[in-house]
């Protein structure tokens, strides 16, 4: 039955797209002729309507173009059948940029939620495109912009050049200086290993760092959740042997304290994780 | 005249720019300087109230600096 049914929709999807691929072929040649066609006249772009039980939805999707530093950034709509598109906004993303619209520019990766290319702000909560399921109300319109209080590189990719200078800061490794006891590996008992867990496991997304916002007005001094997290991460860890300088470098009033525990992090981490727990971990830590 | 903080740093730039191909080898040296004038060239037409647009390309000119500054980089084209 479910078999049948995939068949039958490809079957249904073939002619549209291929009309919808002649259609944008003849834009091209249309704009290749008259010179630049002006934005208004290019920000929407539809495939043509099948049949009665589509599922069409209208994505808003934030443009903006680094080789036109004069325009302003834009809101472009695209229109998708959710019946021929994958269950996630990822797919969604994929499919506008394959069929539609190929100069849309976004991070994309491990479509799984490993890798933590795909971070945008989606509906208003940052989170991963291929962890985010398309809601399936077509009446409610969704709108995509990049991680806030970011610098754009373009269209939906962030500019995470600071947020990686922070994570380099806190020494991310392992520092040891007493050789291993059995000459091979330093060793840790369960217990040692079970703090870690709910550290290790965070991707670097920025997702939580960017919905904070002590690190949106002061993201120069302000470390932020993710790389306080992994700070933490390594002052838990029993291998370690830097915990005090770990804790030094993080005494001052700007890089831990400007946590106010407002707790956006947890809330919107698409791991599932608690960099909040984790900053009032290191907190306790630095008071006792 | 007196410039706005804005046009200086844009200045500022423009001069460690300059100064930045000085440490460059002699025979290659004006294909630095001559880079640096194109890249500002591009957007000499720009809207000196456009604001948003010229803080990018300022940004924009910081990371091409620190990344032609290194001494590895001994010519241009």
């Amino acid at each position: 039955m479910a078999a049948l049914r995939t068949t039958s929709r490809l079957f249904a999807a073939t002619r549209p797209v291929f009309k919808s691929q002649t259609r944008a072929m003849a834009t091209v040649m249309g704009t290749a002729k008259t010179g630049v066609v002006s934005p208004s006249k290019t920000t929407t772009a539809k495939e043509p309507a099948a049949d009665a039980d589509s599922k069409i939805k209208t994505f808003h999707i934030y443009r903006w173009n680094p080789d036109e530093p004069s325009t302003k950034p834009r809101m472009q709509s695209y229109t998708l059948d959710l019946n021929k598109t994958g269950p996630m906004m990822l797919d969604a993303l994929i499919r506008i940029k394959n069929e539609v619209d190929p100069t849309l520019t976004f991070r994309r990766s491990c479509r799984e939620g490993i890798c933590g290319s795909c971070a945008m702000n989606i509906d208003g909560v940052n989170t991963l495109a291929c962890l985010c399921r398309i809601p399936t109300d077509t009446k409610q319109e969704s709108k995509i912009y990049p991680l806030p209080h970011t610098y754009v590189v373009k269209d939906i990719v962030p500019d995470l050049t600071q947020f990686y200078k922070q994570y380099k800061s806190i020494k991310p490794y392992l520092q040891k200086t007493t050789p291993a006891p059995n000459g091979k590996e330093y060793l840790q008992s369960k217990e040692e290993r079970k703090k870690l867990d709910g550290l290790y496991e965070c991707i670097l997304c920025a997702c939580c760092s960017t919905s904070c916002p002590s690190y949106w007005w002061n993201s120069e001094e302000y470390l932020g959740p993710a790389v306080l997290m992994q700070s933490y991460r390594w002052i838990a860890d029993s291998r370690d042997e830097n915990k005090e300088e770990r804790k030094a470098q993080l005494d001052n009033s700007m890089s831990l304290y400007r946590c106010h525990t407002i707790l956006n992090c947890s809330r919107t981490c698409p791991k599932g994780l608690n960099p909040g727990k984790a900053i009032a971990e290191i907190k306790k830590e630095m008071a006792f | 005249m007196k410039h706005s903080g804005l046009q200086r740093e844009v200045l500022a730039l423009y001069r460690t720019c300059l100064r930045e191909s000085r440490k460059k080898p002699a025979n290659t040296r004006l294909h630095f300087e001559s880079y640096a004038r194109t890249e500002f060239d591009k957007s000499i037409g720009l809207d000196k109230k456009d604001f948003g647009a010229i803080e990018y390309l300022l940004r924009k000119g910081q990371r091409q600096l620190e990344m032609y500054s290194a001494p590895g980089i001994k010519d241009i084209r």
